[in-house]
């Protein structure tokens, strides 16, 4: 057993693999939580305008794409994209995948927060003369992410989580780096190794979600 | 004697908020440094009307014009204009994330464009008028509602308006905490500001407006010197309504 799941040896050799690996999966964590954050900010400053021409345009997308398996996404992007002559690269392609579909989750999310903001912020910010979207950048989305932070970061979690999809598209990153090293190795402690190293990187998030969720318990 | 123009000009103001007819045709007109107070049953209009004033609420119908700009014209340029109408809320509405000193310059530094120096100056005189100089740094959850309240005051003075709106300003505060409110209300009013207030501190009417406006189901059912609406009403409806506040 131990010879198969953590075999010393196999995981001295694997190790330059995983690292690179890991540093990959950060590397992609900090363009693609931007990316989504971004994304869901845009949404959710949309989802205040009440006009029905935004108002169900944005309802079908942020639907369409929170329905929208994102490992499916990724799949037609790469791989079904260039039938229409579109070729964009693993990279491009999970950047997109992952603004679509994070992009709709993190803008739910700040939807909420922005809900959660009393209507008498907005009209003390407009009585003195700041524009609606000044209004909602200064004042009410400040307070809207403070009220969802736990919901936030439980979302990046998943978030920084879901970066394994990548593999699918050849990026090296942590899981398709243990891949390799497992198929080059014909050992699965590789495997083993990454999920030690996804456990070491997300097990800080989770503590600070905890805490925080238990500091809005009590302020509850 | 040539009256001169009124500052704030509304004219057969209508509102409908669906199936009802909050506002029915009111026309209210505010002299340069006068005080007005605006009083009546609650559901009588008075705070609707007050946000038409500056196009919180938007009328069904009528004018609003105030110190020569129309509101209601689509050139207008509404938060331009707005800088010049100052209000104040029953609750407050400070931003809670932001100290007493980033409540009042927030304005100051986004729409009047000044810098964060000159902001923070005319915040700092701000809040010294109010009498909160040693406040300036507090988050509003420090700070007792009179406080907050006058930092409220502080925000739309440092912008120095024409004009300012009361919304019942003191309803929310212990009775305690009325007085330095009240305060700096009447030290604005000897400054000469202009100001329109919905309120029914009977008292601080008495002492310091120059005319009380009585509303009732969406109309000014009458208006005139404190004393005469207070001891003399004309009207039935007014009669009662004083009485009935009076007794508490």
């Amino acid at each position: 057993m131990i010879e198969s799941f953590l075999n010393v040896g196999i995981m001295v050799q694997a190790w330059p693999i995983i690292l690179a690996g890991l540093g990959n999966t950060i590397l992609l964590s900090l363009m693609v939580v931007p990316l989504g954050l971004g994304g869901g900010i845009m949404l959710a400053l949309l989802s205040t305008v009440k006009h029905p021409w935004v108002r169900y345009p944005l309802m079908a997308w942020v639907d369409f794409f929170r329905a929208f398996p994102p490992l499916v996404l990724l799949i037609f992007l790469y791989a079904g994209l260039p039938f229409a002559g579109l070729e964009l690269g693993g990279f491009a392609c999970v950047g997109i995948a992952f603004f679509l579909n994070t992009g709709s989750y993190y803008g739910e999310v700040l939807r909420a927060g922005i809900d959660s903001v009393p209507a008498g912020q907005i009209e003390a910010a407009r009585s003195t003369g700041l524009s609606r979207l000044q209004a909602l950048v200064w004042v009410v989305l400040p307070q809207a992410v403070r009220n969802v932070l736990p919901d936030l970061l439980s979302n990046t979690l998943e978030v920084i989580k879901l970066t394994s999809l990548a593999s699918v598209v050849a990026l090296p990153e942590l899981l398709f780096q243990a891949r390799q090293a497992q198929s080059l190795t014909y050992n699965p402690t590789p495997i083993v190794a990454a999920a030690v190293v996804y456990f070491l990187l997300l097990w800080p998030l989770v503590r600070l979600l905890s805490t925080l969720e238990n500091r809005a318990m009590a302020s509850r | 004697m040539i009256e001169p123009r009124p500052i704030v000009e509304a004219r057969g103001i209508h509102k409908h908020f669906a199936a009802l007819h909050v506002l029915k045709g009111v026309d209210l007109l505010v002299a340069e440094r006068e005080l007005v107070f605006v009083i009546g049953p609650s559901g009588s209009g008075k705070s609707t009307l007050l946000r038409c004033l500056n196009r919180l609420e938007e009328p069904s119908s009528g004018s609003v014009v105030v110190d020569g700009i129309d509101l209601l014209d689509r050139r207008t340029d509404l938060n331009h204009a707005r800088q010049r109408i100052g209000m104040v809320f029953q609750s407050f509405n400070l931003y809670p994330h932001m100290t007493a000193l980033g409540n009042v310059t927030l304005a100051l530094r986004k729409v009047a464009g000044k810098s964060r120096a000159e902001a923070d100056e005319i915040g700092h005189a701000a809040l010294a008028r109010v009498g909160l100089a040693d406040r300036a740094d507090h988050r509003p959850g420090q700070l007792s509602g009179g406080q907050q309240q006058r930092v409220a005051i502080a925000r739309s003075i440092a912008l120095e308006p024409r004009v300012m709106l009361f919304d019942e300003p003191t309803s929310a505060l212990d009775p305690e905490l009325v007085g330095s409110v009240l305060g700096v209300m009447r030290s604005l009013r000897e400054s000469g500001m202009t100001m329109v207030v919905v309120s029914h501190e009977m008292g601080f009417a008495r002492a310091a407006a120059d005319r009380v406006v009585f509303m009732d189901h969406g109309l000014i059912v009458e208006q005139g010197a404190p004393a005469e609406i207070f001891e003399s009403p004309a009207h039935e409806r007014t009669r009662a309504f004083i009485g009935q506040i009076q007794r508490h």
